[in-house]
């Protein structure tokens, strides 16, 4: 049912986390490289991290809502792509960080400042596994009824509350149990 | 004025599809259809739903099923909302008399005079094979329409 909306895909080695696996708190974010909101949320849960420490496990997800935001896709796959060599998250960064230019250019621009290897970054790019992947988050999303982005899920829970900062950090808190 | 109810027959409707088209429920006999109740084309919460369901018209094609949107907003308004979101899928217009159909459906706000935000999965014999209203403010998801059609399909071929 849609109303308490859970996650179906459980968080596995495919997947891009920070934080100890064991920690308390959860958090998956379906989100779109150009997507407003998402850039909005982005310094949020960088806040969150650091307020929350050990006790958060972050994990992003690709959501790319392709008909309003067409740069969203190979944007995924850029951050993809640089995963491969290690570097998703400062990709990650960069793409938030740079929303309004999200061309192929820039987008190769972002890697080069990255020092990775080009050669080997733009045949990822291009490459099956990485729009299976991009593609296989994307349907995680809309099976566990992400609707819009960002959804977040909370320890397999769909967030339907503020996701401003401090409202954000009060709900996620009570997951922590109390010692 | 409560929902529709699995099992009940879908109540039959033409409504405009563009300034000078209908679209009724009956053209739809022999395909799955997934209507959704919207209250207002532009409002930030109906446009990221909507969205959703833009990007899983691919999906849709395995369920042999098609999409329906229907608010009371104007053919000329959908036509400009659709324009501008790459809304795929047919927007009708309630609007005349003002949500008829959505009061047909279990689906009209009176105090708004907007419909709710509720999806409907009909069967290619338009029975209702699932409903779900959801909370004002609250953006669905397609997560409850795969599921029917999904169990739709299983039953389709055990039959």
């Amino acid at each position: 049912m849609t109303a308490g909306a859970r996650l179906r895909l459980p968080v596995n080695e495919k997947d891009h986390m920070r934080g100890p696996k064991n920690a308390p708190i959860v958090i998956v974010e379906y989100g779109d490289y150009q997507c407003p909101h998402c850039a909005r949320a982005f310094p949020i849960v960088e806040q969150l991290q650091k307020s929350l420490g050990d006790n958060l496990l972050f994990v992003y997800r690709h959501f790319p809502i392709a008909e309003s935001h067409p740069d969203a896709p190979n944007a995924a796959r850029a951050a993809e792509a640089s995963g491969r060599q290690g570097r998703f998250w400062e990709m990650h960064s960069l793409l938030f960080e740079n929303q309004s230019s999200l061309d192929s250019d820039s987008l190769v621009g972002y890697a080069e400042s990255l020092d990775l290897d080009m050669k080997r970054w733009l045949l990822d790019m291009d490459s099956d596994a990485i729009e299976d992947k991009v593609e296989e988050d994307f349907k995680s999303g809309v099976r566990s009824g992400a609707n819009g982005t960002p959804t977040f899920f909370v320890n397999g829970s769909r967030y339907d509350g503020d996701w401003s900062f401090e409202p954000f950090l009060e709900a996620v808190s009570s997951e922590i149990p109390s010692r | 004025m409560s929902m529709l109810q699995p099992g009940q027959r879908a109540p039959e409707f033409a409504l405009p599809a563009t300034p000078d088209q209908k679209v009724s429920l009956a053209e739809f006999r022999g395909k799955n259809l997934i209507l959704i109740f919207y209250p207002a084309d532009w409002s930030p919460v109906c446009s990221d739903e909507l969205s959703v369901f833009n990007e899983i018209l691919p999906m849709l094609k395995d369920y042999q099923a098609q999409i329906l949107g229907i608010s009371v907003d104007g053919p000329w308004c959908h036509q400009a909302f659709a324009q501008a979101r790459k809304i795929k899928f047919p927007l009708l217009s309630d609007f005349e008399p003002k949500g008829e159909v959505a009061r047909k459906y279990g689906s009209y706000r009176e105090g708004e005079g907007t419909s709710e935000r509720s999806l409907y999965v009909i069967d290619g014999e338009g029975v209702i094979r699932w409903s779900y209203l959801s909370p004002m403010g609250v953006n669905p998801g397609a997560d409850g329409v795969l599921d029917a059609l999904e169990s739709l399909s299983h039953a389709e071929v055990s039959r």
